[in-house]
């Protein structure tokens, strides 16, 4: 068993290629998974790829690095519309687990309650994967098929996050649901993007919910209902909530996630119309 | 190219040294730290990022090196307390502002705190309590309620002094144990073994119950490296059983032929040290069986339920019974009249320091050294398992990182010793966090009827109490807790007619045992929680009805013990009067203007017995002067972060009329201290506190007896001396000249103290405790109606001690007693097989527990030591009900069940809406 720690992208798809790895950035998820197991195989450890780190603008938008870590996220200096995906880093665990889980590696675990996931959403992120045969790219939710399955194939590696451009005045939000301050997974979470127009009526609305079913969801139909709207008056109907299948679990039950969740959108979209207000 | 790292060392700097080691892929940092570079500073609480324990700086930055690759750490610098704490100003101030303010208690997160908050003082030199919290809200503490460590935090840049003086009783001096634990070279179980110990790891069921066989067992020791020795129950010397209650002694080190709770040890496997990383608990030849299980009260005592023992049938393993007056006839006569059922889960102790420890031979004999809450049981325990004679076994406590109760029953002490007897060699183990969970004792799940009955002007009439406790596959202090709950369940009320009975009953669940209050704080769910509906339907103020209601001096207890003084209660409840008036104005003029936030104001008061129900229990305190004129204090009573080292030295001190500082301290040690008992039942402070006292007496009296001085008499020692300053005349004994004894003591004292009871009879009547502590307590709680979600604001705890021996230390038992209390109302659940781990099984974080103002009561008994009282397992008594209470006020829905999630609180206020 060996521990790759390759600086050069082209190095860790061959090992990806030639070698039986599993990937490591963060540790978070990886480390907790094991337990006292023994390693069952070697480790590719993506964190020192040159290129695989940190945020950069250019004409399509915004380029996360796969292995960018979430303190980094919430340091950085970003649009409106990056509220929400910076207010979920900072819910994520604690500074110890922002300071080492990374934005790739909170979606290729493939939790339904996987924080980054609903923002990212409303986002519209998309992943970008590069393999053997060269990059690709999709949806971020396309890309996560279920709980602990992605898109991902043998050989490949997920190397970045894209985030088109939102118009300017849009501003995310994301409400976060659980027993205790902090160190907790999402009973529910809800993000949002949102923008309204002079008259303060809602003019762009992005809904993502997430641990209310396998993968987290965009809420389109709602999406569309609120345009239009007053952000104060938003009504959440049934069949609004209908592509969500919660879980009763030792959180909480099915009912209670879905009662709670249309809560939150309401209070998200008043948080984030507040200041197109 | 070669894409393994060209160098197979990883190298990095550890504090100011430059370090190189050769880790196995995907080995942990914390690992690397602790075993290969002695970095013991650095303590494992969970190996999954959820308890911040092992939290380091890297480059700056604080991560959890549970979750770190150490070759991550290549080329970076790795900073740790115990470099920072040598090395690094902000870590300096911090550590004295954590002793000041007693921010640590047993010690184990203390470097995680620290670690974390030096990043934090490094961005900002002042922080606020916000920034403290997100900075802190990584690392769990389970003793101190964190209110002290944000204090200590926020006033680290200004570090203020702490309180002067001798440390006298009433002192609020820092802990005398206090600086190993602030700058990281405190010692717990997993700190101690030497380098070449073997390494035990324990085969455990996967199921509730299930019977088992081994495959050849000795063709795989044979063939798999690294493998020194398997042990199973046919390696057991002596019985093949333990147990704390002696009519109850019903778990097996090792099951034997069928198991009957999930994590059930079934064999132990002795591994050289280096096969650890790479052993394989899955490899271990067993075969399961997977059988029909009871893991419920009611499937337990279904008529077709599986039996777990014998002799007990239909499960029940004791009930315990109290009886006064004429409870039907008062509850069928009253004016008014209130029901109810309550329900609780198990809880789980949860301090941060999983059970650790290792064990040798040494000429012969055994040494276990463990962190533990009970040496002298656990000595006792083994003398059983090994089959060998007390005098054969010796048991030095580690530091303690958390107990609360658990820590009192063996847990890895006979897989240690049986190891170490087996293969000659030192033996360690550390249980992971999963396993400590699985194996370890929680409190008992509760399924409570009360029935409670007043006349019109409010005299409590009656109380029928009726409790079925969950008690898990074995006894451990489930015998303790039936009867203590009789006792207590009326609350420190006057209840003439009173009947009070309280099933264990088990079920295929790991064992209930001992954990802060006994049973006492789910008995207290219901008769605090009914004591509100009562007052309500009266049309009496709640506090009022309480007040009304509370024991005084010379009222009979439901057991008919009438105490002439001490009594505390209605000082508690007075106390807490004028927070009551104003929070509740508060509340009301919130609520005008917020239609989804909701305020509620809760109370409840609390009382609990100290030391053991109409049980001896005595503490033994030795001292002594050496030649040389130095004091030593044999302290054998466990400090397991409470302080007990502290305060029972401050009462010796204050006995033999000596400064604190100049005593020297010999710990709990089998073969060097005399038994102090149990860590338990509220009892070090008053009962090892007494004999604390009677030892310093005797000792001075002793000295003074040498030179015929008074009473009054001032004592100097050093310098092979002993001035005795007496009035005119001061007496100067020259202790060179003086016959030592065996230990080298040329004055020396041993004395017991054990709390004078009495026997209950058939209806628990009799003289069950020498002395009650009193509490009563106020919560604020904001209630968001549309998730449920329930957040407490604020906390007015007022505690009857009797006498405050160190106040500080007094605020850190309410702060934490609180924190653990308000964990069981709002989150916590122990679900077998589902919560076995820090992320599903939630306990309050930094950011949950909000500010708390402690009112030290002071009615002194006359058995405590200066007055003093037990007080650490009152303060989580009134909590929950306190807050369950604070939520029914906030929103008229009363909630019956703990935790109170958000779903649940959510459903209950539905149903209420409902309902209207």
């Amino acid at each position: 068993m060996a521990y790759f720690a390759p600086t050069a992208l082209n190095d860790a798809l061959s090992l990806l290629a030639s070698e039986d790895v599993s990937i490591i950035a963060g540790g978070s998820d990886v480390f907790p998974a094991r337990g006292q197991a023994p390693m069952q195989n070697s480790l590719l450890d993506v964190t020192r790829i040159e290129g695989l780190a940190g945020l950069q603008w250019g004409p399509n938008g915004l380029r996360i690095g796969a292995a960018t870590r979430w303190s980094e996220i919430i340091k950085a200096d970003l649009p409106d519309c990056y509220a929400g995906l910076q207010a979920a880093a900072r819910t994520i665990g604690s500074v110890q687990i922002q300071n080492s889980g990374t934005i790739a590696g909170n979606i290729c675990n493939a939790s339904p309650a996987a924080d980054g996931m609903p923002p990212l959403i409303t986002l519209g992120a998309t992943v970008e994967i590069t393999g053997p045969d060269g990059v690709r790219r999709m949806p971020v939710d396309e890309f996560v098929t279920g709980p602990r399955q992605t898109h991902l194939r043998a050989g490949e590696l997920v190397t970045a996050i894209h985030v088109p451009p939102l118009p300017g005045y849009t501003r995310g939000a994301f409400e976060k649901l659980g027993s205790r301050s902090y160190l907790v997974i999402s009973i529910t979470m809800v993000a949002v993007v949102i923008g309204c127009d002079a008259t303060g009526r809602i003019d762009f609305a992005r809904v993502a919910v997430g641990a209310c079913s396998p993968v987290a969801k965009q809420l389109t139909g709602l999406e569309a209902d609120l345009i239009g709207k007053m952000p104060q008056q938003i009504q959440i109907s049934t069949d609004h909530l209908a592509p969500l299948a919660p879980i009763t679990d030792i959180r909480a039950d099915a009912g209670y996630r879905l009662d709670a969740v249309a809560e939150q959108i309401k209070r998200a979209v008043g948080k984030a119309a507040i200041s197109n207000g | 190219m070669d894409k393994r790292i060209v160098n197979p060392m990883t190298e990095f700097r550890l504090n100011t040294q430059t370090v190189s080691v050769a880790p196995l892929a995907g080995e942990r940092l914390s690992q690397t730290l602790r075993e290969g570079l002695g970095q013991l500073d650095v303590k494992v609480g969970c190996d999954a990022g959820d308890c911040g324990a092992c939290t380091v700086l890297i480059d700056g930055a604080p991560v959890c090196a549970c979750l770190t690759p150490t070759h991550q750490a290549e080329g970076r610098h790795v900073e740790t307390l115990g470099g920072l704490a040598k090395h690094d100003p902000d870590a300096q101030r911090l550590s004295e502002s954590f002793q000041n303010h007693g921010a640590a208690q047993c010690g184990i997160c203390t470097p995680g705190m620290m670690v974390s908050a030096v990043a934090l003082l490094r961005e900002t030199q002042t922080p606020s309590p916000d920034q403290v919290k997100d900075a802190l809200g990584g690392v769990l503490c389970r003793c101190t309620g964190y209110r002290k460590i944000i204090d200590a935090v926020v006033a680290s840049p200004s570090t203020q002094t702490a309180e002067a003086g001798d440390g006298t009783v009433g002192s609020s001096i820092p802990r005398l144990d206090g600086v190993a634990k602030v700058t990281g070279t405190e010692n717990f179980g997993d700190d101690v073994a030497p380098a070449d110990a073997l390494v035990l790891r324990i085969i455990r069921s996967p199921y509730a119950r299930a019977s088992f066989t081994f495959g050849h067992i000795d063709d795989w020791l044979a063939n798999t490296p690294g493998v020194e020795a398997v042990l199973t129950s046919s390696d057991v010397p002596g019985q093949n059983l333990f147990g704390v209650i002696p009519d109850f002694v019903d778990q097996p080190v090792f099951a034997e032929t069928e198991t009957r709770f999930l994590g059930e040890a079934v064999a132990a496997v002795v591994l050289s040290p280096d096969a650890v990383q790479g052993f394989d608990v899955e490899a271990f030849p067993v075969t399961w069986t997977e059988l029909p299980s009871a893991e419920t009260v009611s499937g337990a005592t279904a008529p077709s339920a599986p039996q777990l023992h014998q002799r007990r049938e239909g499960n029940v393993m004791c009930a315990g019974f109290v009886q006064q007056g004429d409870a039907s006839q008062a509850l069928s006569t009253a004016d008014t009249c209130v029901e109810g059922r309550f329900q609780t889960g198990f809880v789980e102790h949860a301090y941060i320091e999983p059970e650790a420890g290792f064990a040798q031979m040494v000429d012969g004999r055994i040494e276990v050294h463990a962190c533990t809450q009970a040496p002298v049981m656990d000595l006792e325990g083994l003398e059983t398992i090994l089959g060998m004679d007390r005098k054969d076994i010796r048991i030095i406590p580690t530091g303690v990182g958390g107990g609360f109760g658990s820590k009192l029953d063996l847990s890895v002490q006979p897989y240690l010793a049986l190891a170490a007897l087996h293969t000659g060699r030192p033996v360690r183990i550390a249980y992971s966090r999963s396993e400590s969970m699985q194996s370890t004792t929680k409190r008992h799940p509760a399924d409570i009827r009360l029935t409670i009955s007043a006349s019109q002007d409010g005299r409590i009439q009656g109380m029928d109490f009726s409790g079925d406790f969950n008690t898990g596959a074995y006894a451990s202090w489930g015998p303790t807790v039936s009867n203590r709950v009789p006792v207590h369940a009326s609350g420190p009320y006057r209840v003439p007619n009173y009947r009070a009975e309280a099933r264990a009953i088990h079920t295929h669940n790991p064992p209930s045992g001992a954990f802060r209050g006994f049973g006492v704080p789910q008995a207290a769910i219901a008769q605090e929680s009914l004591f509100d509906e009562l007052a309500d339907k009266l049309g009496i103020d709640r506090l009022q009805f309480r007040l009304l209601n509370a024991l005084e001096n010379n009222t009979p207890t439901v057991c008919g013990q009438v105490f002439e003084q001490g009594v505390g209660v209605k000082a508690c409840l007075t106390a807490i009067q004028s927070a009551w008036d104003s929070e509740r104005t508060a509340a009301a003029s919130y609520n005008s203007t917020n239609r989804v936030q909701k305020r509620g104001v809760g109370i409840a008061a609390g009382w609990y017995g100290c030391g053991n129900t109409s049980l001896p229990n005595p503490s033994t305190i030795k001292s002594g002067i050496r030649a040389d004129g130095s004091v030593v204090l044999h302290q054998g009573a466990m400090d397991i972060g409470q302080g007990a080292n502290t305060v029972i030295t401050q009462i010796f001190a204050k006995a033999l009329g000596i400064d604190v500082q100049q005593i020297k301290l010999i710990g709990a040690d089998t073969d060097v201290t005399p038994d102090a008992g149990k860590t338990s039942a509220s009892r070090q402070t008053y009962v090892s506190g007494s004999a604390a006292r009677l030892s310093g007496l005797a000792l001075r009296a002793a000295i003074l007896q040498r030179v015929n001085a008074s009473d009054s008499a001032k004592l100097e020692f050093g310098n092979g001396a002993i001035r005795v300053i007496d009035a005119a005349s001061e007496h100067v004994i020259d202790l060179s000249l003086l016959p030592y004894d065996a230990h080298g003591y040329v004055f020396g004292a041993q004395e017991t103290y054990d709390p004078p009871t009495k026997p209950l009879d058939e209806n628990g009547q009799g003289v069950p405790y020498a002395q009650f502590g009193y509490c009563a307590q106020l919560v604020v709680v904001e209630v968001d109606t549309a998730l449920g979600t329930v957040t407490p604001v604020k906390f007015v705890a007022a505690h009857d001690v009797g006498k405050a021996i160190n106040p500080l230390l007094v605020e850190g038992q309410v702060e934490g007693g609180i924190a653990q209390g308000l964990g069981m109302a709002l989150m916590e659940e122990y679900i077998p097989g589902r919560t076995e781990n820090l992320h599903d099984y939630l306990i309050p974080t930094i950011g949950d527990i909000p500010p708390i103002e402690t009112i030290i009561i002071e009615e002194p008994d006359a058995h405590g030591p200066y007055g003093a009282k037990g007080l650490g397992e009152h303060v989580l008594i009134p909590t929950t009900p306190a807050i369950l209470n604070a939520i029914k006020d906030a929103t008229g829905a009363r909630l019956t069940q703990i935790p109170a999630t958000p779903a649940r609180v959510r459903a209950a206020l539905k149903e209420l809406a409902d309902d209207n």
